[in-house]
């Protein structure tokens, strides 16, 4: 029997399966390969052998959540490219290893605002604070808006344990058990460990509110807390001068 | 017009498809432009080329490189030759674009020069400006305001010659390499509201404002004794202290309380009172991590320049 093109074209459910192949294909060229290339995400470790980039805190992955919520990603990118201006006026460009345990990743594609992805420590906690709650009180031509509820939202931390577990679930490695917990410390050195572990996560997370006064506000846990300690760490894991010029072109 | 085509599939003069849909709806069967034609192989030549030339296909656990478009930049003096990709173009326009070449030079002039020799060449100066804006603009005007003018109450003015840290350029590059931490303690458990009142009122009176003369004298006692202990940072005369950033209460220029932007004598009193009872806690970043030596030198000149550097 001789194939005829009109055979597909009258049969819907044929066309259908056949069409998602079609489109699939592009995807399964440019991105599966990915996972398997030994390149793709670079080898950063510390002077002591640990992994410099770790998952994030329990206060810090809440920031993350509402800094989602608030949809900061539709204006501000977290992905510095190799490019001279870039590296300029952001710094570093930005390493796949940063962002491994993002899910989903916050690279964005439209920069109304200016590049994230190495603001943590730049500026202090009290100009977080100030320019979230009224932007134009210190840059007087920005166009971002305001966000005062940040500051009056008590932070909802009811399910840390729960989030973290979901995020464990897709490859972050947050402790549960003892050996999980022990590979951790080899991972990333005891300190980071402790800090990982899902059993502890509640005070893990109030600890770090406590000491890092994210906010200014000592009597209060707010949601400022939280996305100011997420602003604050962006970009902070690799020490860029702990390694030899041209290190990380060695992974493309 | 639509005349026109109904007249050609009539007499048939144009090839279809075959196909019939609700008896007489046919489908052309036009041969593709030739210019779409040659354009659709040109595109198809220049992906095979690009195959070979750049990184392209995915082979087990690794990749085709590229051949014949390698990239060469230096690693300590050391030549570093790589297939092509983003990275290394980086490094390279780094290292020997036209921009960065030049702007090096200057660069590494300045990192020679002592400041005596930088603020009296004209030439440096003018490069000075012109980097040390872009830098600014980039790093300190998110706090400092893009001219350098703070905002009140939050972040120093840098155009007066009004320093919390000091102003010479020794000071300015320790501040922008280290940072500062700005700290003042809250005395509302310390002080009862009549005391307080009184310090607020010596306050005032140091910068020749308008007082209670009693109440400043008690307000002084406070201030100048153990009950207060505020001449430990602020001295005894009120002007302040560089080494821990303490302000000069005596000159009139108010760099925490907005006591200037009040109207009333009474609020003016107020921001102080809150300022003095709440405490402050205040960080400039530091920079060394961020910026290198030679770009913390431009800042050091620029800053001290754009006001009254000591």
């Amino acid at each position: 029997m001789k194939f005829k093109h009109e055979s597909i074209e009258i049969n819907a459910g044929l066309l259908i399966a056949l069409t998602l192949i079609v489109v699939s294909i592009g995807g399964l060229v440019e991105i599966v390969p990915l996972f398997f290339i030994n390149e793709t995400v670079e080898q950063v470790k510390k002077a002591d052998g640990t992994d410099a980039i770790r998952p994030y805190s329990p206060l810090e992955s809440y920031g993350r959540d509402i800094y989602v919520r608030e949809g900061c990603f539709l204006c501000h990118s977290q992905m510095i490219r190799p490019f001279r201006d870039e590296h300029l006026r952001y710094g570093h460009y930005s390493l796949a290893a940063e962002s491994q345990y993002d899910h989903p990743f916050q690279w964005g594609s439209k920069r109304t605002g200016p590049d994230l992805a190495r603001v943590g420590r730049k500026y202090s906690n009290e100009w977080h604070t100030q320019h979230l709650l009224k932007p134009r009180s210190v840059m007087p031509d920005s166009i971002m808006p305001n966000y005062p509820w940040l500051m009056k939202n008590t932070l909802d931390y009811s399910d840390v344990v729960a989030r973290m577990k979901a995020q464990k679930t897709v490859g972050v490695p947050y402790s549960e058990t003892d050996e999980e917990y022990d590979l951790n410390v080899k991972r990333f050195g005891k300190d980071i460990a402790d800090r990982l572990d899902i059993n502890y996560a509640e005070n893990i997370l109030l600890k770090q509110a406590e000491q890092g006064n994210y906010d200014g506000d000592k009597t209060r846990l707010t949601e400022m807390d939280a996305l100011v300690a997420y602003l604050q760490v962006l970009g902070t894991m690799v020490d860029f001068k702990g390694y030899k010029e041209g290190y990380f072109s060695e992974f493309r | 017009m639509s005349e026109v085509k109904q007249d050609k599939t009539k007499q048939g003069s144009v090839q279809t498809t075959g196909h019939a849909w609700d008896g007489d709806i046919q489908e052309f069967n036009n041969p593709l432009p030739r210019w779409w034609l040659w354009g659709f192989y040109a595109t198809t030549l220049f992906a095979v080329l690009y195959w070979v030339f750049y990184p392209a296909w995915p082979v087990g656990d690794s990749y085709t490189k590229g051949v014949f478009n390698n990239i060469t930049y230096k690693v300590g003096g050391k030549e570093v030759t790589t297939h092509w990709n983003t990275r290394a173009l980086l490094m390279k326009d780094l290292q020997e674009g036209e921009e960065a070449v030049k702007q090096r030079k200057y660069m590494s002039g300045l990192m020679a020069a002592s400041y005596e020799k930088i603020v009296s060449d004209p030439k440096m100066m003018q490069f000075t400006r012109s980097v040390g804006k872009i830098l600014f603009e980039d790093n300190c005007a998110a706090c400092h305001g893009m001219g350098g003018a703070g905002v009140a109450g939050l972040f120093p003015n840098l155009v007066d010659d009004d320093w919390l840290w000091g102003g010479s350029l020794k000071t300015i590059q320790a501040t922008i390499e280290s940072g500062r931490r700005g700290y003042m303690p809250g005395f509302k458990k310390t002080f009862n509201d009549a005391q307080m009142n009184d310090v607020v009122e010596y306050v005032m009176s140091l910068s020749g404002k308008q007082v209670d003369e009693d109440m400043a004298k008690r307000g002084g006692v406070l201030f100048n004794g153990q009950g207060g202990g505020c001449y430990y940072c602020h001295t005894s005369k009120g002007t302040g202290m560089a080494s821990v950033g303490s302000a000069n209460l005596t000159d009139s220029i108010w760099t925490v309380a907005k006591v200037s932007s009040q109207k009333t004598p009474e609020t003016k009193r107020k921001v102080i009172r809150d300022v003095i009872s709440s405490g402050i806690s205040r960080e400039m970043p530091m920079w060394k991590a961020r910026l290198s030596e030679a770009e913390i030198k431009v800042l050091t000149v620029y800053v001290h320049e754009l006001g009254g550097g000591k």
